[in-house]
This record gives structure tokens, C-alpha cells and sequence, in this order.
């Protein structure tokens, strides 16, 4: 734990929300991440009860409501601690976000945005776009061929869809997987590289959830 | 810790409440009354708010603001399909609204000062000390500019605006207080001029909203409105009258239309009766509580998209929801209950007073902003995404819909030529892709370094505080300086401007402090000529002649004194009268007591007292 001195009495103090002397709310370090400020080790599964009372919890120790009667200084840490924390909250909380976060913390590297479709998926997106171009060109124009093309896109939808549950489950087996691994108390060579994997794995399902999930969302904004 | 009041500014009545021990409390009226009409006549006699101002609607319909929480943060672009059924002059000045009256004009945070000025009077009558801090609500689904609005006009008013809290998160507060229960709520609040739907989750004292929507121009008002034009064609087909061409009979028909609909809460029909302006014709009709459901129930379904929303954000069922909690005057009307009740399967909850609870919920806000409650906290969120304008018009959005807040999100900013030294930032509130399909909240020019294109880093901050109100500050990431940020609002008053009100509202202080003694003097007189009249037509034959004459003599001083400017004469010549019916008084007391021992019963000698 990062060692820093109270802002108000100088005295050390060693990660607590209050000074231990002083009693003044101290600042939640920025460079912490969210896993380390809800107080939780970074394992991706989360007990989402537990996750809420400690959320509570700490948001009776910083919301600003309860810091209308103190000083500026203290009034301003309250408030960047309520953003951050409610961020770390809003992020966790989530179980798709949150191992968005654990595998840009873990890998370093920004959250990828996909431009080509998956490569399973290349012909089959291609011809769905292509399908969607002319049920936007009919302009609802009503038609035999409209609602047969109508049909069809209803159906690629839900094989999306199942698609996308089907990535989400293997997603949440890897969160098992991952949470294994993180609790071997001396990690081997050959820990650190399944460790590896399982991130790129991860990596790898979420960039493709996502452009799955925006296809659909498009269908459904396109066909209904 | 000075006393903090909690204030419910609304459409069309507006509160005031404080914590009496651990009881929220709503200050009432010398009249008995809790709620004071939202209503400002500016009258040759100065100026007048609430109930007596609502008097003015009629008589003096270009010179008496209502329903000015609608252009609250608000272009008149904005507005534009709404100024038809508005008496007064509206103008723009600088993308705020001005109300034209007279030589003179008023943005609507002002005339929202003058009702401010008026609960905070009465609270101050009231509790004998001065106040000076407040907690205001608004619509959850209020943006950024029109709480920024609210905010200046409890400035205009001398009032320190410690929290902006919003409308159906108050009701909740006010409602957990009551109820102590646990689980998730839906509270539907449709006022006189907007709807909200929020969703919270209440566990252990900690009231977090899940998700909130709505529509800030739905409500009462809009009813009113849809009842008024069918009266209007109805006049038109029977007598060729266009009533919009008359602005005092407008009003009458406005106020008819919603008194017909208060009435089909509770009747199943009700007759309508107005004069006309032809000045011998007279409109009458019969309403049926089915017709002016079929009227309205557009409407009122209107206010169930927005719930759906709302539990889709939430990522609930209607099923999820344990108890719907109505608020809001309009909620009354027993199709909106069918509604609700239709959309969440289960009657809702209906033990709290719609008028009262949101202002009850402030003062209870306010209790924990002083340190009162502590065992009490509400977790609200930002009601719309924020987000900035990129190339190409598209946004780029930075702070999500139903964010807890307070809530910040950081953005880099760089330059693309060499030695470009400022950065145009457009910052936008709103759902959709493109930014001119938003609502413009602010723009700024942000301080660049003059380097090689790319070099500069800016790290700019938007933070969204609790009150739901943005904050943008920048810093340097090279150097680490920290740089201000002028935010120039697209829809409200400059900092300024709002020192410039807040200077001139001190200075008609004095002249409004004059006006108003005149006027309570002047309604005392009547009250007091009134009174005495009565009491002479039932007991003068128990007074001796003397007696008798003192009394009228005084009573004409009054009557005289009545029609001058100065409230002293006025107030010395109502004690002059009291201290020569001071013993008539007593007699009359004397005689109805023993008549009442008598035979007559008690209540027959009490005035029903009036309901509010």
C-alpha cells in the first residue's frame, strides 16, 4: 500500500479514507485502479451483493452531502472521490465492462475497435449487409420481397443473438479460468503464459461482442 | 448551521419546508394554505405573487407571468409552438427568453427570484429568523441550462442554492422517511408542466436511482390546454368568437378548463359556464369525466414511453417494481392511476399528499446537507448522456445517461497545425449521433501552447457535480498548469448578468418591501370593514348609541384611509376601529356563547375552515 502524508496534519498515513490523527477525509490516490479502490483482489467474478454494500458503504464515507459543513479542500476531495468511486462502481458492476477493464489493466493495451467482421463470421456479415442495404433502398415500400428480405433479416438476427450469448458464455468460463489462475500464490512460467492466453482469448471475444452486439442493435434500429 | 428550507419551485404552485425535529413540515400561508400559486402580477401598485396574483390572470392577463418554470434555461426557438396560448410578450435576448411587461423586460430566472422571494418571506414570517440557504428541485429530466436556471434565480433571490435535487428523487426521500421500506420503486410525477419517471433502489437507508426519464413538457398545463380548445371551437362554431383574440377570456376559459378537470376527478360530470367577450352571450356545456378522458388519454399515454425507457435503463421488469409512488398534481385524475396501474400491473401507492411530498422530500434534503440526518443518502444520476461535438458534426459521447453523480470523464486535446494556439470545444446534452440533433449546452476555447501540430496535450475534466450541473476544468499535461475555462452557455445567463439581477433585485427590494406592507395593509382593512359589517348586522341592538356611532365614524376613517398609499394610516386607522369594537367584540362573544349554551350547537357559530 502506497504510503503518502495526510494533506491536512502531515501525518502518514497508509491508504485510509481518514487520517488516523487528524480525522480529515483523505484523497483516493488516481493512479489506483478500480479493482484496489472497492477494496476487491482482480478476479472477474464478483459477488454483485457483496459489490453493493461495499459501494454503500463507501459512499456514506464520501458523498458530498455529507460534507456541506466543511472546509473547501475537504469538500473537493469528497467530490473527486465520489467520481471516482462511482466510476469504479458503474465499471465493476458490470460483468462485460469489467472485463474490458481487467484486460486493459492486465494487457496494457487500449480496448481495440473493430473494423472487419470476425473471421467466422466475414461471409455471412457480408451478405446480411448486403441485405440490409436494400431493405433501407426499398424505403418501406411495401412488397413481397420486402417481407420475405424482412423475414430472412429477422432470422440472421437471432442467430446473432445466439451467437452473442454463445461468446458471452465461453467469456464467463474464462472468468473461472482467469480467477484460478490469479489465485496461485507463486505463479509458474507456464501460469503466466496460460494467464497470457486466457487475456488474449478474452480480448479477442470482447472486440468481437461488440461489433456483433452493434450489428444487432443496427437490425433492430433498421427492421424492428 | 443556519436553517437550509427545502423548496418545491413548481409550474403552477411552489412550496416551501423544513425539518421541525425529525418531521419535514410545509410552511402554510396566513390563508391556511401550503401551496402558493406560481404566479407574478407586476401591478400599478407594485408587485404581487401567488393567490392574490392569480386574480390578476383575468384582470391584467398581459402583466401577470405564469407557468414561467417552461422557459426556464430555454431559447425562444425553443418555445416557439407554445407562445400562441401565452398573454404576455415573450422575446430573446442573448438565447434567454425575456418576458416583455411594459418598458421593462425579465428573463425567467428573475421571475422565478420573485416567487422564491415570496416562500422565502413566508418561511421567514414563520419560523421568526432569516433564511438564507436552500435546497431547490427541479424535473429529474431537466438538462443542464435549466438547472443552471434555477440555480440563478435562487442566487436572484438572496438564496444560497446549497443542492439542486430533483422532483421524484425528492417524493422518494419523503416517502422512505413515511414508509421504511426496502426494494425497488417507480415514482411517476407528472406537475403542472413536466413528467418524470425515476426508478430507486432503497436498501438500508441508501435511496439509489437506477434509472430516470421523462418529458419536460408534459402536464397539467397540456391537459388544460387540449380541454381549452375544444371550448375555443366550440365558441367559434356557435357564436364566430376566436377566444385566442382575447386575452383576459383566454384566461377565464384556461382557468375553467382546469377547474372542469380537478372537478372529473371526483364526478363523472360537470358544467362549464363563460362569459363571452361580446359581453351578453354565455358558453355553456356539460363534460363527462369519459370525455375529457378520450381528450387527454393521448397525452396521458405519452408519459408511458419514457417509463418503459426508464425500466429498459434499468434493465427491469414492470414485474421487478415493488410499489409505484404518485406524485404531482395530475396524478390525481383517475385515467393517469389507470395508466400507471395498466403499465406496472399493481394500483399505486397513493398515502402521500402529490401536491406536498416533493417540497417534503427537499426539506429532508436539506436536514442532511446540515447534518441532521445522517442515517439518509440519495445516489441520484445525470437524466442525459453528455458529450462533445467532433469533426463532422458527429458526438462523441463522454458521460453515459443514468450515471450516478456526481460523475467526471477526462479527454485529451491536441492541435492540428503548427502553432495553433486555441481549441473550439462544443459540449452537447443529448441522445442522438449527430450534435445539431442535441441540445447545445455550452461552448469554450481552449488555451493551446503554440507548438508543432500534435505536441500540445490538454487534459480537460467535465464533471458532472450532484446537483447534476457541469463543471469543466483543463490542465496541461506537459507543464501540469491547470487552466480556467470561461464556459459560455448557449441557453442561460452569463455570471455577469446574474450579478447584475442579483444588484437590482436589492435595489426594487426596498420599493417591492413598500408595495407589499401596502397591499397587507390594504387587504387587512377590507377584511377588518368586512368583518365588522357582519358583526353589526347581527348584534347592533345590543350597543348604546355612542358606542354605535364611534364604530361607524371609525369604520368610515378606514374605509377613507383605505384608497391612500400610506400603510401606516391604513394600519393606525384598523387600530382605531379595533380599540372601538374591542368590547363589542367581547359582547358578541358573550351572547353567541350563551346562545350556544342555549340551544344552538358549535359547529353551526365555526366557519368551516377553508381546504387546501
Amino acid at each position: 500500500m502506497a504510503r503518502s502524508m495526510c494533506w491536512h496534519c502531515q501525518s502518514e498515513v497508509a491508504g485510509e479514507y481518514f487520517c488516523e490523527r487528524c480525522v480529515k477525509v483523505q484523497p483516493l490516490s488516481k493512479e489506483q485502479d478500480y479493482f484496489t479502490c472497492l477494496g476487491l483482489p482482480r478476479l472477474l467474478t464478483i459477488d454483485a451483493t457483496g459489490l453493493e454494500n461495499k459501494f454503500y458503504e463507501m459512499s456514506r464515507s464520501f458523498h458530498p452531502d455529507f460534507y456541506q459543513t466543511k472546509t473547501d479542500t475537504e469538500r473537493t476531495i469528497s467530490l473527486g472521490n465520489s467520481a471516482l468511486l462511482n466510476t469504479a462502481y458503474r465499471t465493476l458492476k458490470d460483468p462485460i465492462q469489467r472485463a474490458e477493464y481487467l484486460v486493459r489493466l492486465e494487457a496494457g493495451a487500449v480496448k481495440e475497435i473493430r473494423n472487419q467482421p470476425p473471421a467466422d463470421l466475414f461471409e455471412e456479415i457480408l451478405s446480411l449487409q448486403d441485405d440490409l442495404e436494400e431493405f433501407r433502398a426499398a424505403d418501406g415500400q411495401p412488397s413481397a420481397d420486402l417481407t420475405a428480405l424482412r423475414t430472412k433479416l429477422q432470422t440472421d438476427r437471432e442467430a446473432l443473438e445466439r451467437r452473442q450469448q454463445d461468446m458471452e458464455s465461453r467469456l464467463f468460463d474464462l472468468f473461472e479460468t482467469w480467477d484460478r489462475l490469479q489465485r496461485q500464490f507463486e505463479p509458474t512460467e507456464a501460469i503466466r503464459a496460460k494467464k497470457e492466453s486466457v487475456l488474449k482469448e478474452m480480448r479477442e471475444l470482447l472486440s468481437n461482442r461488440t461489433y456483433v452486439r452493434n450489428i444487432i442493435n443496427d437490425l433492430v434500429a433498421t427492421v424492428g | 448551521m443556519a436553517r437550509i428550507v427545502g423548496i418545491d419551485l413548481g409550474t403552477t404552485n411552489s412550496l416551501i419546508a423544513y425539518m421541525d425535529g425529525k418531521t419535514p413540515t410545509v410552511v402554510p400561508g396566513r390563508n391556511g394554505r401550503t401551496m402558493v400559486p406560481s404566479v407574478v402580477a407586476m401591478t400599478d401598485n407594485g408587485l404581487i405573487v401567488g393567490d392574490a396574483a392569480k386574480e390578476h390572470l383575468v384582470r391584467n392577463p398581459e402583466r401577470t407571468i405564469y407557468s414561467v418554470k417552461r422557459f426556464m434555461g430555454k431559447g425562444l426557438a425553443d418555445v416557439q409552438s407554445e407562445v400562441p396560448y401565452f398573454p404576455y410578450t415573450l422575446q430573446e435576448q442573448g438565447g434567454v427568453i425575456r418576458i416583455r411587461i411594459g418598458d421593462k423586460s425579465y428573463s425567467p430566472p428573475q421571475i422565478s427570484a420573485m416567487i422564491l422571494k415570496e416562500l422565502k418571506q413566508r418561511a421567514e414570517a414563520h419560523l421568526g429568523e432569516s433564511i438564507t440557504k436552500a435546497v431547490i428541485t427541479v424535473p429529474a429530466y431537466f438538462n443542464d441550462s435549466q438547472r443552471q436556471a434555477t440555480k440563478d434565480a435562487g442566487m436572484i433571490a438572496g438564496l444560497e442554492v446549497l443542492r439542486i435535487i430533483n422532483e421524484p428523487t425528492a417524493a422518494s426521500l419523503a416517502y422512505g422517511l413515511q414508509e421504511r421500506t426496502q426494494g425497488t420503486i417507480a415514482v411517476y410525477d407528472l406537475g403542472g408542466g413536466t413528467f418524470d419517471i425515476s426508478i430507486l433502489k432503497l436498501k438500508n437507508g441508501i435511496f439509489e436511482v437506477l434509472a430516470t426519464n421523462g418529458d419536460t413538457h408534459l402536464g397539467g398545463d397540456d391537459l388544460d390546454r387540449t380541454i381549452g380548445d375544444l371550448f375555443a371551437k366550440d365558441i367559434q362554431e356557435q357564436y364566430g368568437i376566436d377566444i385566442n383574440l382575447h386575452g383576459d377570456d383566454m384566461q377565464s376559459l384556461r382557468l375553467e378548463a382546469e377547474r372542469a378537470k380537478i372537478r372529473l376527478s371526483d364526478d363523472l360530470k360537470t358544467s362549464v359556464t363563460l362569459n363571452l367577450p361580446d359581453g351578453k352571450s354565455q358558453y355553456r356545456r356539460e363534460l363527462t369525466r369519459d370525455q375529457l378522458e378520450e381528450l387527454t388519454l393521448p397525452l396521458i399515454e405519452r408519459s408511458l414511453g419514457p417509463c418503459r425507457l426508464a425500466l429498459k435503463d434499468a434493465g427491469l421488469t414492470p414485474a421487478d417494481i415493488d410499489e409505484v409512488v404518485l406524485v404531482g398534481g395530475s396524478t390525481r385524475m383517475p385515467l393517469v392511476r389507470q395508466c400507471v396501474e395498466g403499465l406496472f400491473g399493481k394500483p399505486p401507492h397513493s398515502n402521500l399528499n402529490p401536491d406536498e411530498v416533493v417540497a417534503l422530500g427537499a426539506a429532508v434534503q436539506a436536514d442532511i446537507l446540515s447534518g441532521g440526518t445522517t442515517d439518509m443518502l440519495l445516489l441520484d444520476v445525470t437524466p442525459l448522456s453528455l458529450g462533445i461535438e467532433t469533426m463532422g458534426g458527429v458526438v462523441s459521447s463522454l458521460i453515459r445517461r443514468n450515471t450516478t453523480i456526481p460523475t467526471s470523464a477526462k479527454e485529451m486535446f491536441t492541435t492540428y497545425v503548427d502553432g495553433q494556439t486555441s481549441v473550439d470545444i462544443h459540449i452537447l446534452q443529448g441522445e442522438r449521433e449527430l450534435a445539431r440533433d442535441n441540445r447545445s449546452l455550452a461552448r469554450f476555447q481552449l488555451k493551446m501552447p503554440p507548438l508543432p501540430a500534435g505536441v500540445p496535450r490538454i487534459e480537460v475534466t467535465f464533471l458532472i457535480d450532484a446537483n447534476g450541473i457541469l463543471n469543466v476544468s483543463a490542465r496541461d499535461v506537459r507543464t501540469g498548469a491547470t487552466q480556467s475555462v470561461a464556459v459560455k452557455p448557449s441557453y442561460g445567463l452569463s455570471d455577469d448578468e446574474v450579478e447584475k439581477m442579483i444588484g437590482e433585485s436589492f435595489k426594487f427590494a426596498a420599493e417591492d418591501f413598500k408595495a407589499r406592507q401596502l397591499i397587507e395593509a390594504r387587504n387587512e382593512a377590507e377584511a377588518i370593514l368586512h368583518a365588522t359589517k357582519k358583526a353589526l348586522g347581527q348584534g347592533a341592538h345590543l350597543l348604546t348609541g355612542d358606542d354605535l356611532a364611534a364604530i361607524k365614524s371609525a369604520l368610515t376613517a378606514l374605509d377613507g384611509a383605505r384608497s391612500t398609499e400610506d400603510h401606516k394610516l391604513i394600519r393606525t386607522r384598523i387600530q382605531d376601529v379595533e380599540k372601538v369594537t374591542h368590547d363589542f367584540a367581547e359582547l358578541l362573544m358573550d351572547t353567541s356563547l350563551k346562545e350556544a349554551l342555549q340551544n344552538k350547537s358549535l359547529s353551526e357559530m365555526t366557519e368551516p375552515s377553508e381546504k387546501a
